[in-house]
Order: C-alpha cells, then sequence, then structure tokens
C-alpha cells in the first residue's frame, strides 16, 4: 500500500528541504520526503529500491509543446540534428540534401504499393547554405507516389512532381509568391506558407487537421515524455473538437499512458464568446491526466519567418513588420471574458510589438475585471526587454520563454532578422527572474525535440549551434533552471499546488535521472541520462516502453 | 494568374477592420441575392443574424439557405474550404469571402489565384467613416489598414450617416490620398447595389446588352458599342482614364488579332481574357453619379 521510494538523492524543489533519500507514496500522492525514520511513521510500508542509484526530481513540466509531434514520428524525419523517437532509436542528423534524398529512399524501399504517399519533417536547409530540394530531387526518389517534406519551422513544404500533379500545380502560369517557379515555369517544387502547403499537402499525408494528434500519435507522444523525463505536458493549440476530446480522454484514461495531458483551447475560428463559452463547457470533463478549460491565442507569426509583429527598428535585414493573427480588440474580448469567467489565457508574442500590445490589452482588461492571480502568460516572448518585463511583473503575468531558439535559431537571429543586440536579450530568463516574473521554458515540440533537461542547458549556457555564447548577461543557474521547468511551469499552468516539487500531498510524478544534474557540468546538463518517470505513482521506465 | 474560364466561380474578398460593417453587407447581399446562388465563406459564423426563416439546414460548418444559398465557415483553413466547396453540386454561382479583420485581402486573392475553378472578381474593402482615421492612426493598427485598403479594387466608405459633411470629406480625401487605385463608394448599413457588390463571369453576353442595362440606383449604367477591332488593354485602360467614377465594366472587344476578349474593370483594376464562343462586341459601363464634390 504505501510504498518507500530509496534514492541516491532526490531534488525536491521545495526550500525547506531541498534533498532528501527517500519518499513515501500512497495510491500516487506523495506522503512526504526526508530520511526513512521520518516516513516510517505512516505505518506498513515497503521499501523499493529500484532507484536506490538513481537521482529523482519532480516529474520535468513541459509548458508549450504539441501533441502532434507523435503523429509526426510515423513520417521519415529529415532534421540536421540527431533525434530520438518514441521506440528510443536515435535517428542521425542528415547534414546534407544528398543525405535528405538517400535517407527518403531507403524509406521508399519499405513501401510496396506504388502510390502510397512519403510524407517526410524537420527539413531545415539554413544548416547546408540554404540548398533547396526541387522536385526534380525528389522525383528521383519516386516518380509514382507523392512525396512532401515538412521543414522544421512546419510553414514550408518540398514536394515531388507527382504531389504538384495530385495538387493541380504541375501547370504554367502560376503566379504567387509562395510558390517559386522554375526555368521551365513550373513550380520548382517548395511551397512557402499554409495557404499554398494545403492542396498539395492532402496528397501527401499532412492533412488539414495536422495540429490535432490521433490515438497512436498520443500514445507514441506519451512515450516521448517518459523518454525525456516529463510528467506534465501541454497541447499547446487543440481545437477539441468533441471527438478528439473524446479519444483524448480514453487515452490518456488508459493504465498505462504515462502522462497528465494539458490541451489549450485554440481560439481561431471562433468569436471570443464562443471560445470561451467551448472552453468553460470543456471544464467539467477535466479528469486526472486530461486536463480542460485553458485558452491559447496566437497574435503573431515567427521572427525567422519574418511574420512576428516589431516595434521600431523593425528587421535587421529590413523585411516589412509582420502580420497580426488575432485583432486587437478581439485579443481585448477575449481577455475581458476569459478574466469575467476564471479562464485563462496563454497568449502567443514572438515580436516584441505582439508583447506590447498583450501587456496593454491586460492592463486594461485588469482595471475593469481586477482578477486576482490570473496567471495570464506570455508564450515565446522571445524579445520582451527590460522595460516589458517589468510592466509584466507588475500585472502579475507569468512568462514561457522558447529558450531552445537560442540553439537552434540564434545564429540566424543575430546575423539576419533581429541583428546582434536584440539576439543577445532575445528569451530574457535573467531578467524576468530578476523582476520575480513566474517562468517557464520551452521546446514547442515538436518545432524542437521535447526535452526539459536540454532546453534548461539552452537557458544555462545560451550556446548557439555554431558554439557562441549569446547573451552572457542572460543566463541562469542550474538550480534556477531546473525549478523553472517543474515548479516553474507548473506555476504557469496553476498546477503548482499539486506537481512540480516532491512534498507531502502532492501527486507522485518523478524524473528519475541517471546522474545529479546539480554536480555535472552545466555544459553536460543536456546529456544527463533519463531512467525513466514515475506518474501518479506508476513506474514507466524507459527500457520497457 | 488562372486565365478565368466559362465554368469558373467567381470570388469577392471582402476585408476591412472590426466594426466596418462586414457582416452587415453580407447579409445584405444575402438578401439581395435575387436568384444568384451565393456561398459565403466566413471566419466563424458568430454573430452573423441570419433571419431564421431564411435557414433551412445547419451544421457545425455550413448553413443552408433559401434561394440556394450558403454560409460556411472556414475556421483556419480557407483554402481546404474553398476546396471543398469546388466540390458541391450544384456549384454556387459566386463566392464571397469574408476576410478576418486583420487579413490582408490581396494574400487571400492569391491563394484564389492557384485554385482551380476560381477566379477573383475584386476585392472590396469597407471602412468605417467615424473611426477609419482613428484606426489608421492606431500604434498597433495603422501598417494593416493601409494594406487591406491598398490591395482594394473598391472601398465602400461605410456609415457615411455617422458623420458630419466636413469630416467625410476629410476621410474620404484621405482614402482617395493613400488607396489612388480604388474606387471609393460612400454607404450606409453597407447598402450597395449587387450589381456593383459583385459581378458575374458567365451568363453575360451582349446579345442581350440592353437587360445588362439596368437601373441601378445612385449609379449610372450605359453600354457603349464597338464597332472596329481594338488593342483590349489601351481600350480598357483608356476607359478607366476617360471615365473618373467608373466602378466596374464588363463586356467584349475584337482585338487587333481578330480573337475575341473579355474586358473586366473592377475600381481601377483591369482584367483581359479570352472571351467565351459566340460574344459579340460591346461593354457595359456602371458609374457612381451624384459623387459629392470634394
Amino acid at each position: 500500500m504505501i510504498k518507500i521510494f530509496k534514492a541516491k538523492k532526490i531534488l525536491t524543489m521545495n526550500p525547506a528541504q531541498p534533498e532528501a533519500e527517500y519518499v513515501a507514496v500512497r495510491y500516487g500522492t506523495i506522503l512526504g520526503a526526508g530520511s526513512l525514520d521520518a516516513l516510517k511513521g505512516w505505518g506498513e510500508h515497503e521499501i523499493d529500491e529500484t532507484f536506490a542509484d538513481k537521482v529523482i526530481m519532480p516529474g520535468f513540466v513541459e509548458g508549450h509543446a504539441h501533441t502532434m509531434e507523435g503523429t509526426l514520428w510515423r513520417h521519415v524525419y529529415c532534421g540536421y540534428f540527431d533525434r530520438m523517437d518514441p521506440d528510443g532509436k536515435i535517428w542521425p542528423g542528415i547534414k546534407s540534401k544528398e543525405g535528405v534524398l538517400e535517407r527518403l529512399k531507403e524509406a521508399e524501399q519499405q513501401l510496396d504499393d506504388p502510390d502510397t504517399p512519403l510524407p517526410g519533417w524537420q527539413l531545415d536547409p539554413i544548416y547546408f547554405d540554404n540548398v533547396r530540394i526541387t522536385r526534380q530531387d525528389l522525383d528521383e526518389v519516386s516518380s509514382t507516389r507523392p512525396i512532401g517534406v515538412l521543414h522544421a519551422s512546419g510553414h514550408i513544404m518540398n514536394v515531388n512532381s507527382k504531389a504538384l500533379e495530385l495538387g493541380g500545380f504541375l501547370k504554367p502560369g502560376l503566379n504567387h509568391p509562395g510558390i517559386p517557379l522554375g526555368k521551365d515555369g513550373l513550380p520548382e517544387g517548395e511551397l512557402r506558407g499554409p495557404d499554398v502547403m494545403t492542396p498539395v499537402g492532402i496528397h501527401v499525408g499532412f492533412g488539414r487537421d495536422m495540429l490535432d494528434c490521433d490515438e497512436r500519435g498520443l500514445r507514441d507522444f506519451g512515450k516521448l515524455c517518459v523518454r525525456a523525463g516529463v510528467t506534465t505536458v501541454t497541447d499547446l493549440a487543440a481545437r477539441l473538437q468533441e471527438d478528439s476530446v473524446d479519444m483524448m480522454l480514453r487515452i490518456t484514461g488508459e493504465d498505462r499512458f504515462p502522462a497528465c495531458v494539458v490541451p489549450l483551447r485554440f481560439f481561431h475560428g471562433l468569436t471570443p464568446k464562443e471560445l470561451v463559452d467551448h472552453a468553460e463547457s470543456l471544464l467539467g470533463q477535466s479528469t486526472q491526466r486530461l486536463r480542460l478549460g485553458r485558452i491559447k491565442i496566437v497574435s503573431d507569426g515567427s521572427i525567422q519567418g519574418f511574420t512576428a509583429r516589431m516595434r521600431a527598428p523593425g528587421y535587421y535585414n529590413g523585411a516589412p513588420n509582420g502580420l497580426w493573427y488575432v485583432a486587437p480588440d478581439q485579443m481585448a474580448e477575449i481577455y475581458d471574458l476569459a478574466l469575467e469567467r476564471g479562464l485563462q489565457v496563454h497568449t502567443h508574442t514572438n515580436g516584441d510589438e505582439a508583447t506590447q500590445l498583450a501587456i496593454e490589452t491586460l492592463e486594461n482588461a485588469l482595471k475593469k475585471h481586477p482578477v486576482p492571480n490570473h496567471r495570464f502568460t506570455l508564450q515565446h516572448c522571445q524579445l520582451a526587454d527590460a522595460a516589458q518585463l517589468r510592466r509584466m511583473a507588475g500585472l502579475g503575468m507569468c512568462v514561457n520563454f522558447f529558450s531552445n531558439h537560442t540553439f537552434y535559431w540564434g545564429d540566424e537571429h543575430y546575423r539576419l532578422t533581429v541583428g546582434p543586440e536584440r539576439a543577445e536579450r532575445m528569451n530574457a530568463c535573467a531578467s524576468a527572474l530578476e523582476n520575480g516574473i513566474p517562468m517557464a521554458i520551452h521546446s514547442d515540440a515538436p518545432i524542437t525535440p521535447l526535452g526539459p533537461l536540454f532546453t534548461a542547458w539552452c537557458a544555462v549556457n545560451r550556446i548557439t549551434a555554431s558554439g557562441r555564447v549569446q547573451g552572457a548577461h542572460e543566463r541562469i543557474s542550474v538550480e534556477d533552471a531546473l525549478r523553472t521547468i517543474t515548479l516553474g511551469a507548473a506555476y504557469t499552468l496553476k498546477m503548482d499546488g499539486e506537481v512540480g516539487s516532491i512534498e507531502a500531498g502532492k501527486r507522485a510524478d518523478f524524473a528519475i535521472l541517471e546522474d545529479d544534474p546539480t554536480t555535472v557540468d552545466p555544459m553536460a546538463l543536456k546529456d544527463v541520462p533519463v531512467w525513466g518517470t514515475v506518474q501518479g505513482g506508476r513506474i514507466f521506465s524507459t527500457a520497457d516502453l | 494568374m488562372n486565365t478565368p474560364d466559362k465554368t469558373d466561380q467567381p470570388i469577392t474578398i471582402i476585408g476591412g477592420y472590426l466594426g466596418a460593417g462586414k457582416t452587415t453587407l453580407v447579409n445584405h447581399l444575402l438578401r439581395n441575392a435575387n436568384g444568384l446562388k451565393l456561398a459565403i465563406l466566413v471566419n466563424e459564423f458568430g454573430e452573423l443574424p441570419i433571419d431564421a426563416d431564411l435557414i433551412e439546414a445547419e451544421d457545425d460548418n455550413l448553413i443552408s439557405l433559401a434561394g440556394g444559398c450558403i454560409c460556411c465557415s472556414y475556421g483556419n483553413d480557407m483554402v481546404a474550404a474553398l476546396m471543398e466547396l469546388s466540390q458541391m453540386h450544384p456549384k454556387p454561382d459566386h463566392v464571397v469571402v469574408e476576410a478576418s479583420g486583420v487579413a490582408i485581402p490581396g494574400s487571400i486573392a492569391g491563394s484564389v489565384s492557384f485554385l482551380d475553378g476560381f477566379s477573383l472578381d475584386g476585392i472590396l474593402t469597407l471602412v468605417d467613416a467615424y473611426t477609419l482615421l482613428e484606426k489608421a492612426s492606431d500604434t498597433y493598427l495603422s501598417d494593416t489598414i493601409l494594406r487591406q485598403l491598398s490591395d482594394s479594387n473598391i472601398i465602400l466608405l461605410n456609415k457615411v450617416d455617422l458623420i458630419g459633411a466636413p469630416a467625410l470629406e476629410e476621410v474620404q480625401n484621405w482614402i482617395a490620398e493613400h488607396a489612388p487605385q480604388a474606387q471609393i463608394i460612400q454607404t450606409q448599413n453597407a447598402k450597395v447595389p449587387l450589381a456593383v457588390a459583385l459581378q458575374r463571369h458567365d451568363s453575360f453576353s451582349t446579345e442581350h446588352a440592353s437587360s445588362q442595362v439596368q437601373h441601378i440606383e445612385g449609379f449610372e449604367t450605359e453600354f457603349l458599342s464597338i464597332e472596329k477591332p481594338v488593342d483590349a488593354y489601351s481600350y480598357g485602360t483608356k476607359l478607366i482614364a476617360k471615365h473618373p467614377h467608373l466602378v466596374r465594366a464588363k463586356g467584349f472587344v475584337r482585338d487587333v488579332s481578330g480573337m475575341m476578349k473579355t474586358i473586366q474593370i473592377v475600381g481601377k483594376r483591369l482584367d483581359i481574357h479570352d472571351a467565351p464562343q459566340g460574344v459579340k462586341q460591346g461593354i457595359v459601363l456602371i458609374s457612381q453619379k451624384n459623387i459629392p464634390s470634394m
């Protein structure tokens, strides 16, 4: 009934008792951490030595991810960096265009039916000098089946001739900035922007409901969580239609589903009132492992896509300002209604103008509805400056920075998108903590891999892919980073009372590590092996997935 | 640009920031469709006040209305909604896309350009006469409003009843300066004649030219007969230059090459393509009259 786990070390995140050797668990709930003597008093128990040589941390909380990553792994991985799939296989990163074509050919040879589509994902040509993959290149992989490779940004796709033909694009006379043409007047095979991708995408295996994950995808995503030490994970832009909610309830309710999933209702396609009504109506369906009733707004685009909304002095390369994806008045209406009903809103802001709009909008809304403890959170918030962070602190806002960007696209931001000075202040973790802003950091999986220890490493070291330290003054300590990926992220979800630390009364959610992240070289933080997790007292070993 | 086909469904894009009157216009068009089967695509159904007696059937994404009109919500994927629409039987006569308040209508027009089965009729942007200048100087909105205006063929300067003559003149001049490519029409409650808002591509032949010269309140319709072959492009360009109040024109000319061409004008945008079989030369013009002197 009562199990007392012995560990090499337990990092509790409880300041009264930062470290412990034992933790007692009953019915999935922590009875307490401490010495064996202190825990014995709970009564009859058994001692579990499974983790006797492991380090236990609170289960990691990923505050910004998308469960669709689980589904994407059924497609061919074409990324530049090594990445682990749900079954634990590490797919080596591909360093050249030829390598991409070779991997696609290997996958092609596994397929029997010549018409089956071949989708790939996570291509990022910036790492090999922006060499583009043309339809002729992909035709060499197959001319009979449609092939489409989605870029890491999710906003560009390269396709072969068959895919263009099926989508009605293999013809002269197309005149659209998102469809570059070859010398023959036909599309080159690169499709830029969601509108252009849709007609062809449906033929290569990227349907219109790409944001939603399916049953197997969700189970696979659960495996990725175990491998990353994650026990609570958001699905940050879900449409949450009835059948999708039913499916998520069913899968997360399975005995061996290893994580608590927190899907946020995506705002698009609904009026503010419909949105708030829908989110509110879902509240009652929440379970231990599916938490509903939160709202997600996307206010602008991305920095590397030059669609983020920027204040002066704008983009470093002179690109025009980006796009609004929500009308300012709509954002105001959503904030008003959500505060009135006690619902939480997370808002994607990439550019600093979008951040400014969200700050001002919330400030006005709070004058009308002075709701304590609202915990409205800005997601990404990559370019916030010092004054914006101070104002956010004053309003009681939370932030969830995209720290992985520093590594993956930091060099691009430095030389192309925002220039050196602003690149160095991006994802300003140290400034946020200094201002006392409740903070999380994220992967935005599948944009970058799910892995809170890696994300913590990014915030601690701020090293770019080329190996430069970018923005040394915004680095944070290992201790702060570890608190951020546990209690910090839990706070932004209003779940810090139940997860995020190892203390009496909280859910028994643990990340089981092979090494102590507080004693390894900070540069090795990302390499601390994850043995598995404990979620609600249930043990999940990566070896048994 | 795809060459419009006789069977292409024309698409009119309605743009404009929140509160400019897009929904009012959509309802006005539905009430005055006059036998034209309209398909209206909206971002969300929201407060679309369709009279209950007009609704024949309703599901999550589609409302069927009396007279064969339909209304669909496209959420975050307009292209997919248009692709579904192109599979529909019978085909609607005309598609109207209501853009979201911060959408750039030119990008939507770009998407129409690569979709088979559709061709662009025009971009109509609504502005609220009372608030436009304020919105246009708003830190967050000014560039979006300007891009919306500069993408437009026709700008409906709506709610003119809410402001006095001097203020109206100021707004009208401001728009003319910032969107010189568009024709500005002043409206109240977005009431614009159907023939001005939408132009059909098919079922239009100069054999029945007289029937096309209909009376339109507040507008002047005239028919120009053309005897000789002309250079279609320069003819169209001259039409625009000679008729400063021209809102729309549609007709056929024999090009100097001997081919029949369709000339179509929306605002100041000229579109020329191969004409359908069996048409005769001649062109119908719709111009604004009683333009307030500015």
